[in-house]
């Protein structure tokens, strides 16, 4: 039977690391993150998992023991926030590199300087291209249910990609909202036992990994890295809808989810929590007649390209919300996807960026129903107010 | 003459955010005495830290403070200092920034001796964020990250500031402040890398995990625990088991001070390329 508990987001997580009961878990505190290895630390010392806990002294120590330790064959998890996440941006890559299905939950964070402990998404941006699946939650549930379905991700033979599952810093992570967990023994039927075709110290199958590569075979090895990535979309949808065959749950387990999209004129994009208070907006849109949709990106990396052009051409105009800057880029990150998915489309949508939200600074439903303002005029008069807006931001 | 706090705290940015009683006030407050009897200018000395509870002390400080990433600023006062080698540079570190994720730092600054202080709060836990054992945590102490009693050993940081070369080692406790503003002025006065560490009352993080809740039984259990140095000199090992020992544990003026050296090698290098263009025809 499943539980219905109050538990903040990072509780949510560390109940999903608990039925996953990993092998092996490296730990570093930082602040968004702590309390969810505190939590995580409790089913150890209460022995309600079998896990051998590894306190380290910096994220990259994390990141190289769980690299170590998954190459060895366990089943291992970290989490982190912000500058952690930096400090391990070396180890990421080799993670990737060595196809080491790792799973770590990243409690988004502003990263410094200035110093700022709230949540944005400029830490995972920054590992955005370090060979990770990237899976974003909008809620405590999601971040739960897309912990357990990023180990089967992850996992899979033709994918062995790591993943990273992220939940807004504070609102995500401390909020408390009702949670479902479900039974745990299902869950681990679901999860499946790690069963790793190469690990280390296999006397029979001796193995080398991450050597030394030069231009004779690196480019090679970094491009056949692409196979699992690549692979991934149809499996992250296939692990979803078995997810949701079996729990039942009402998450989102598509790429993307297209709310109110079907007759939509304009709509707009964002990840993460910013999703709740948007569906928000654009139900109370809708009931002024106003003809507006969302899209709610769940899978950052690898992004949906295809399927996410196939539904925006429909639209007249589209806004794309962004919680982190691409300095010297065009915008934000999420915003230089969508127009590269858009390239080539006939009577594409007209565009425009809208940051916010860095460092914790708050979004309201007036900030976004402005967004949708803006969209109504830019159908009106053919041209969006600005190119890239500033949300809530002092002038 | 009294003591004009003030003029070296930004008025602006307080109250400030540590727990009342807490000891990193004593080591700021000791820091700016020294500061005051050296005489050193506000705008000729900076004050680097890294991340934690102590490394907040720099944003109250109206001084030339850079507040860096956990663990790495002694690397970025060692920037500072190699860039304006005739300006005062202290590095302010709680025990986590300066011995777990940046201990490596620290063994390189002490080995280089570059003339820098750092002063490190030693609470023997990462107070900041929420009392998970540092390398400094005592055998047997309770810590969030170790409910039944940690069973790591911990870093003597003297010991392992002495042994990796620093040039003016003392250890000082937050119920003697008045030590503790000696040791920082020796050290601040001292050419060559000075550490001073300064045991220091964490009793939100680590007290209350271990019986010490308030301010006063937890420096009452420092000032238990401590034996200044003459003291110990004249005490058996026996005696002296489960004590720290305080006061100035190592000085030597003879190692060379890095920016000297740097200077040295460019005039030296210079001189030579100059001997060169001279014997040319
Ligand atoms: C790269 C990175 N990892 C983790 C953190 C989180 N963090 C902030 S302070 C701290 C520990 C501080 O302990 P200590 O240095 O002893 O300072 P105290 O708070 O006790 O003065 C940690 C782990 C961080 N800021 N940056
Ligand atoms: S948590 Fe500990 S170190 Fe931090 S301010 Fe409070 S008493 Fe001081
Ligand atoms: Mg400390």
């Amino acid at each position: 039977m499943p539980e219905l508990l109050a538990l903040t987001g990072n509780d949510a997580v560390a109940y999903a690391m608990k039925q996953i009961n990993p092998d092996v878990v490296a730990a570093y505190p930082i602040t968004p993150q702590t309390s969810l290895m505190q939590k995580f630390a409790d089913f150890v010392a209460d022995g309600e998992v079998d896990t051998e806990m590894v306190l380290v002294e910096s994220e990259h120590s994390a990141m190289s023991a769980v690299v170590g330790s998954q190459a060895a064959g366990a089943r291992t998890m970290t989490a982190t926030s912000a500058c952690g996440l930096a400090l391990m941006h070396e180890v990421l890559y080799i993670a990737a590199g060595y196809r080491l299905p790792v799973v770590m939950p990243v409690v988004n964070r502003a990263l410094s300087a200035p110093i700022n402990i709230q949540g944005d998404h400029s830490d995972t941006m920054g590992a955005r291209d370090a060979g990770w699946i990237h899976i974003f939650s909008e809620n405590a549930q999601e971040a739960y249910e897309n912990t357990l379905q990023a180990i089967r991700i992850a996992e899979h033979p033709e994918v062995l990609t790591p993943v990273m599952v992220t939940l807004d810093g504070f609102i995500i992570s401390h909020g408390v909202e009702t949670v479902q967990i479900f039974d745990t023994a299902r869950v681990q039927q679901f999860v499946g036992e790690y069963k790793p075709a190469f690990t280390l110290l296999n006397p029979h199958k001796p193995m080398t990994l991450g050597s030394l590569d030069f231009s004779d075979f690196y480019f090679e090895h970094k491009v056949s890295q692409l196979q699992g990535i690549n692979y991934s979309p149809k499996v992250i949808l296939e692990v979803g809808r078995e997810f949701q065959r079996t729990f039942g749950g009402d998450c989102c387990y598509e790429h993307f989810e297209a709310y109110r999209m079907d007759d939509a004129e304009m709509a707009v994009i964002v990840l993460g929590s910013t999703a709740g208070a948007t569906r928000m907006v654009v139900d109370d849109l809708r009931s002024r007649g106003i003809a507006a949709g969302m899209v709610k990106i769940r899978t950052f990396r690898p992004f949906p390209y295809e399927e996410l052009a196939a539904t925006l051409k429909k639209v007249k105009a589209v806004a794309v919300m962004d919680r982190s800057l691409a300095y010297g880029g065009d915008g934000g990150p999420v915003h230089i996807e969508v127009r590269s998915a858009m390239y080539g489309v006939n009577n594409a949508p007209l565009m425009a960026n809208y940051i916010y939200g860095l460092g914790g600074k708050p979004i309201d439903l007036v900030h976004i129903e402005s967004v949708f303002t803006d969209m109504q005029q830019a159908i009106a008069t053919g041209k969006f107010p600005r190119r890239i807006g500033y949300l809530n931001l002092k002038e | 003459m009294a003591v004009d706090y003030l003029y070296y705290l930004r008025a602006d940015k307080l109250p400030h955010m540590w727990c009342p009683g807490c000891g990193v006030g004593v080591v700021v407050k000791s820091m700016i005495g020294a500061i005051d009897q050296l005489g050193w200018e506000k705008n000729d000395t900076a004050v680097v830290s890294g991340i934690g509870c102590t490394s907040r002390a720099p944003g109250y400080m109206d001084m030339n403070t850079l507040h860096t990433t956990h663990g790495r600023a002694l690397t970025f006062a060692t920037g500072v200092k190699m860039a304006a080698p005739d300006k005062h540079v202290i590095v302010i570190s709680g025990d986590g920034d300066a011995t777990a994720i940046g201990g490596n730092h620290f063994i390189h600054a002490c080995r280089r001796n570059i003339d820098m202080t750092l002063i490190i709060v030693n609470n023997n836990i990462y107070g900041m964020t929420g009392g998970q054992f540092s390398p400094t945590t005592p055998y047997g102490a309770k810590a969030a990250t170790t409910p039944h009693g940690n069973i790591d050993p911990s870093f003597d940081l003297a010991q392992l500031a002495i042994g990796a070369g620093a040039t003016y080692v003392a250890r000082g406790s937050v119920d003697n402040a008045r030590m503790v503003q000696k040791y920082i002025r020796d050290g601040l006065a001292h050419h060559g890398f000075s550490v001073i560490e300064v045991l220091s009352n964490c009793h939100t993080q680590y007290g209350r995990r271990n019986k010490m809740s308030d301010p006063i039984t937890m420096v009452d259990w420092i000032a238990s625990q401590v034996v200044p140095r003459n003291k110990a000199e004249k005490m058996s090992p026996e005696e002296l088991q489960g004590k720290i020992i305080t006061g100035e544990l190592h000085r030597n003026a003879e190692r060379p001070e890095y920016t000297d050296e740097y200077r040295k090698l460019i005039e030296r290098v210079q001189a030579k390329q100059a001997a060169r263009a001279g014997a040319r025809p």
